[in-house]
């Protein structure tokens, strides 16, 4: 095993002294050590109310806070940490940019052009937009392989688009989308680019003015930070003239009985009191994933998909979706195994200690349009080993055996 | 009993060679049951007469639990009055929850070995699929029968269209 990865591993306690397979990283990543000390290091040194105390905890906890959206604003290149809303996780976001954007800009006749590709958090927001302004839902169809083509791009991203909204990685082909390609057609038609970066963010360097994109949404959970915190970023002259998605406490300026005017960005879409203790542990993990470094990161998930995709194709009764090209999965190998419902693929797997993801993943569209039902995925982390692909293909190849085939 | 055995000793049989997948001729009512996260999808037809379900059969795609689990169910219930297959799935149900004794679940004959299920929540649904619309179609069987007995006790004792297939 590589020494750098083995040492980066030590730092995660729920891998150590146990034999359990975890390949389920685009579900949620483990956390390491790092990331739940700094939690720790804010709740025992300064946890107050943010941004509303006028003593030290609380001044440092704001400090903390907005250290955390600095961090943010810097790891994925915007223009100032005031474009960083926090939120939950993608999900927010998307739902944020879909009733504060979509609903205001959206006119009936206007489209909405997404991909067959979506995760359920990418299609309902606009489902919703599309009911209630009147504007159309259109659809990007990928190759088999998971290819947007240029015609594609360009035949359905016409003037009449107002957003266009794109996963940056597909959770289910793993395929990485030419986000500045689309944006460039969107730009050009008139429209704001939104991107998802839920299972982009985790596993290659993100940049979202050389994107193209006017709002970026991602989860901290599945790059190694805590579950509920997440970010939108968005540029700042969209944001400063949208509406307030949520309205309450710490998003206001002024308030009378009748009427309110909104604080500043990026509070305006903040309301309530905010997940500082979150936004620390992201903040952690951010740092943590610069330690360790995208090269080493990028290098570790190619050279195990690699391994995995080609000891996949020994198995006959096994069909792996997507390109056939290792490289283009970023970590994510997507598979069915001949007569076995991968609800059964995953429950016997478990009886291994190999936790994989199988289901629709979110994406039913996308399950349709393969023409499959569900499937099993198996998503890999740079903590994941060689020695673990190894022993997951063996087991992989017993599971028709266990669920009674040839015996 | 660990999952692998489970399937080895029950579940596969019933999934690979199921005794009552096929199509009934002139079934009494048809349901389709689906478990929408799983794609779980059953078909289940029966054939009532006087009360006592006398053929029953299903079709339909899904992980090996929800197969073999209504494969098992329809061993259970043929021939059984529809009251008894009510209690049956009671006695199931109970069983998957773990609120039943030992003694209790013996009626269940080969079902019991879903016992262990009632310890991995995310297939309880798999296995309660089948019991679910038996229990759901039995239950409208019945409506039926109380309605068709009010409105007029000379008319034809057939089912109309209901809001769950009867056919």
């Amino acid at each position: 095993m590589n020494t750098l990865i083995e040492q980066y591993r030590r730092d995660f306690p729920i891998l150590q002294g146990n034999d359990v397979i975890y390949f389920d990283n685009a579900a949620t990543s483990q956390r390491p050590v790092q990331v739940m000390e700094a939690m720790r290091g804010f709740n025992d040194t300064c946890n107050a109310n943010p941004l509303r105390g006028l003593y030290a905890w609380s001044v440092e906890a704001t400090e903390a806070y907005e250290r955390a959206r600095e961090t943010v604003a810097d790891f994925i290149g915007a223009a100032h940490a005031r474009e960083i809303i926090f939120t939950r996780n993608t999900t927010e976001s998307m739902n944020l940019v879909a009733y504060s954007y979509g609903l205001s800009v959206c006119r009936p006749g206007d489209e909405i052009v997404i991909t067959v590709m979506e995760h359920h958090s990418n299609i309902l927001p606009w489902q919703m937009v599309a009911r209630q302004t009147g504007a159309k839902l259109v659809y990007m169809e990928p190759l088999a392989d998971g290819t947007l083509t240029d015609e594609e791009i360009e035949s359905k991203i016409t003037d009449k688009a107002k957003i266009v909204s794109v996963g940056h990685v597909s959770n289910v082909m793993g395929v990485t989308n030419p986000i500045r390609k689309i944006a460039d057609a969107a730009h050009a038609a008139g429209a704001v680019m939104v991107v998802d970066g839920a299972q982009s963010t985790p596993h290659m360097p993100v940049n979202v003015r050389d994107l193209g994109a006017d709002f970026y949404a991602f989860s901290g959970h599945k790059m190694m930070g805590p579950m509920g915190i997440g970010v939108l970023y968005g540029r700042e002259d969209l944001l400063d003239a949208m509406p307030p998605f949520l309205t309450g406490g710490e998003m206001i300026e002024y308030v009378t009985r009748e009427s309110a005017t909104y604080a500043e960005l990026p509070h305006k879409f903040e309301a309530g009191t905010v997940n500082a203790t979150g936004a620390v542990g992201l903040e952690a993990a951010i740092s943590y994933m610069k330690k360790v470094g995208f090269d080493l990161i990028m290098g570790q998930e190619e050279l195990l998909t690699k391994r995995l995709m080609a000891a996949l194709k020994e198995i006959p009764e096994i069909t792996v979706y997507g390109s056939s090209d290792p490289t283009r999965h970023c970590g994510i190998v997507t598979f069915n195994i001949d007569g076995c419902h991968p609800h059964d693929v995953s429950s016997v797997l478990d009886t291994e200690h190999v936790d994989i993801r199988a289901g629709h993943h979110c994406a039913q569209p996308l399950m349709k349009f393969m023409g499959v039902g569900s499937t099993a995925r198996a998503s890999l982390y740079f903590y994941n080993t060689e020695e673990e692909v190894d022993r997951f293909a063996e087991k992989v190849s017993k599971v028709r055996g266990w669920l009674g085939y040839g015996n | 009993m660990e999952i692998k055995q489970l399937y080895r000793e029950i579940v596969n049989e019933h999934n690979l060679h199921p005794s009552h997948k096929r199509n009934l001729d002139n079934p009494t009512m048809v349901l389709q049951g689906i478990n929408p996260s799983c794609g779980d999808d059953i078909n289940l037809q029966l054939k009532v007469k006087d009360g006592i379900i006398e053929d029953a059969a299903f079709n339909g795609s899904g992980c090996a639990i929800s197969q073999a689990s209504t494969d098992m169910m329809i061993d259970l219930i043929i021939g059984q009055t529809k009251e008894e297959a009510l209690k049956l799935a009671g006695t199931f149900m109970g069983m998957i929850k773990g609120e039943t004794t030992e003694e209790e679940i013996e009626v269940l004959d080969e079902a019991a070995a879903l016992q262990d299920i009632s310890h991995m929540p995310a297939r309880v649904k798999c296995a309660v699929l089948g019991w679910r619309t038996m229990r759901q179609m039995v239950e409208e069987l019945n409506r039926q029968e109380v309605k068709d007995a009010d409105v007029t006790a000379a008319g034809s004792s057939e089912c109309g269209a209901g809001p769950c297939g009867v056919k």
